[in-house]
């Protein structure tokens, strides 16, 4: 069985975001790079089926400009068996991330019966590429599942929907997931893993490699800013006891005639 | 002027107000709806109150329940027929699962989760947030048409003084093709309230809620108000509070018209998940906290004492 396991490497979540100059992108010079929060889920699950199928084969694949840290040590460390690298921009659209992610699949020679994913990287917030990518190699695909359990070839996972809602999917492999929190918990590399992570083969393309130019582009990003600053709010001290239903009244009724949102 | 189709789906048999949300934004252009199915003569009414000259009903076999294969099928053998320049829909769960499969189907892109738009000399030029909303930027599409586009809902609001559209509604044959991921089944909500991302008032709780039963004076505070209530990504992980209730990066980014933030100390992630609500409400016992930087109303005290006492000035101020 062959497993693919798509990975982003993206700006810590506590990073400040700064726009360039020009506002082409955001500054990166500085930026602490993490792998993708919801890929964990997907590396893990990869690791999970491994653990029942262990004559499977656990690739992750990732596009994106080359690290000092490398995102793809960690998913190695945590157990997957190899890795391939895109090198590319890190401003890249959905669509040429998908068909890059396509090539480097095929790149491998292997079918892939499961492709797993992040169901969507914290970056650009697109939710896009798993299901652009089950669409290019037509294959099904259940995205933002929270459950999961296989059976042979049949697969059946639950999908989460607006207010918590879940949608219970039957499916057989091959398939294109793309997990949320909840799906499991991500083991943490280990130290032996991380030595034996940097002797597993990896391989690197570049985009032309993987047959995707500047063409692919379909969506064009310019003007990054920040966003406006509110004027400062009001603040209110109800530390005290005795005033703590005056100043809460105060703000309600604020609520009604300034704000005018009760 | 733009040729454009707007993709509607039904919620207990009304169209989303994100629909209606798009529509007015559109006013100026030629837009159709499309939705998968019935469509209640009331609710096509709405549709042309905000613009729409028809509404297409896209029928066929195994459309009966949503699946990303059989929709996209439909909605791309529908849009084949027509030459529509932009397809809209929102940002919903379903928006957000369909439509990068559909736009694959033209090899055409998708912008997703925009905030804003113009539509000047009927090319589209959007805004949408990144790095969950720590920064924003204008977004165009190239390539193949049609173009695709969806939209977060709360974000544009409602259009006043709308043109009417004639509002024809016909059935339109289509085919669904080969569905292999079937849904077999629909697990419902432990609350019916609506989902956070579409919430008008949303109250979330913090690491200083303490533990998941505490959530009770948020709830009675949110039954009152008609709220949704949210959590902090330290109380999910502190198992408060499950993920689907989380706001900020690694959870939902919100956008409703009035949010109280309770015990929540304001990670960078966190307002950047909350940051446009329209008005923020903090409650803390730290002065400093970073929530206070972007609460337009911040009350410095202890959420165990004083929403109770929200609680009790609502229900006087709402009759209740």
């Amino acid at each position: 069985m062959n497993i693919f396991v798509c990975v982003k490497q993206v700006p810590d979540t506590e990073t400040k975001i700064t726009p360039t100059g020009d506002g082409s992108f955001i500054e990166t010079a500085s930026i602490k790079w993490i792998m993708n929060p919801y890929d964990e889920f997907a590396v893990e699950q990869a690791l999970l089926i491994k653990q029942a199928n262990p004559a499977a084969n656990v690739t992750v694949v990732r596009v994106g400009s080359k690290k000092d840290t490398e995102a793809l040590i960690p998913a190695l460390a945590m157990g997957a068996d190899e890795a391939a690298l895109v090198e590319a921009g890190d401003n890249l659209d959905s669509y040429s991330i998908a068909k890059a992610l396509k090539g480097a699949i095929e790149k491998t020679g292997k079918k892939p019966d499961i492709i797993l994913a992040g169901k969507q990287a914290i970056d650009d917030d697109c939710l896009q590429v798993p299901q652009i990518l089950a669409e290019m190699l037509g294959l099904p695909s259940v995205s933002v599942i929270v459950g999961f359990e296989m059976n042979g070839a049949a697969v059946k996972v639950k999908r989460e929907v607006e207010g918590g809602a879940l949608e219970v999917y039957e499916v057989s492999t091959p398939v294109v997931l793309a997990c949320n929190k909840g799906l499991n918990t991500p083991r943490y590399p280990s130290l032996p893993g991380l030595m034996k992570a940097k002797k597993k083969p990896m391989a690197t393309y570049s985009l032309s490699d993987v047959g995707v130019s500047e063409a692919d582009r379909r969506v064009k990003y310019s003007g990054f800013r920040l966003p406006p600053e509110k004027p400062a709010g009001k603040k209110f001290d109800a530390t005290d006891a005795a005033k703590q239903k005056d100043v809460v009244g105060q703000v309600v009724g604020l609520l009604r005639t300034e704000a005018k949102v009760i | 002027m733009a040729n454009v189709l707007v993709f509607t789906e039904l919620h207990d048999g009304h169209v989303k107000p994100v629909t209606l949300e798009i529509l007015g934004k559109l006013a100026g252009q030629t837009a159709d709806v499309a939705v998968i199915g019935d469509i209640a003569a009331d609710q096509v009414a709405t549709l042309a109150k905000c613009g729409a000259q028809n509404v297409h009903k896209l029928k066929g076999a195994n459309l009966d329940k949503y699946s990303p294969e059989g929709y996209a099928n439909a909605i791309a053998d529908f849009i084949k027929s027509k030459s529509y320049d932009y397809v809209f829909a929102g940002a919903t769960s379903m928006g957000k699962d369909l439509l990068p499969r559909l736009a694959t189907k033209f090899n055409a892109g998708l912008a997703s989760d925009v905030v804003n738009f113009t539509m000047d000399g009927g090319a589209f030029a959007g805004t949408r947030p990144l790095f969950a909303g720590k920064c924003l930027a204008k977004v165009e599409l190239t390539g193949p048409k049609p173009h695709f586009v969806s939209i977060r809902p709360n974000a544009l609001g409602m259009t006043e003084g709308l043109t009417a559209g004639a509002g024809n509604a016909a059935d339109v044959n289509t085919n669904a093709g080969e569905i292999r991921a079937v849904i077999k089944e629909i697990v419902k909500a432990a609350s019916a309230k609506v989902d956070l991302t579409e919430a008008n008032i949303i109250v979330t709780g913090g690491r200083a809620m303490k533990n998941a039963e505490n959530f009770k004076i948020l709830n009675d505070m949110a039954d009152v108000i008609g709220a949704t209530v949210g959590a902090s990504r330290a109380a999910v992980d502190s198992g408060f509070a499950p993920h689907a209730m989380q706001v900020g990066q690694t959870g939902k980014t919100v956008a409703p018209s009035l949010y109280i933030a309770c015990g929540v100390s304001g990670a960078i992630q966190h307002l950047a998940g909350m940051r446009t609500s329209k008005v923020i409400v903090a409650i803390n016992t730290d002065p400093d906290a970073p929530i206070f930087t972007k609460a337009d109303y911040g009350i410095v005290g202890d959420l165990f004492t004083i929403v109770p006492i929200l609680t009790e000035e609502f229900k006087k101020l709402l009759g209740k």
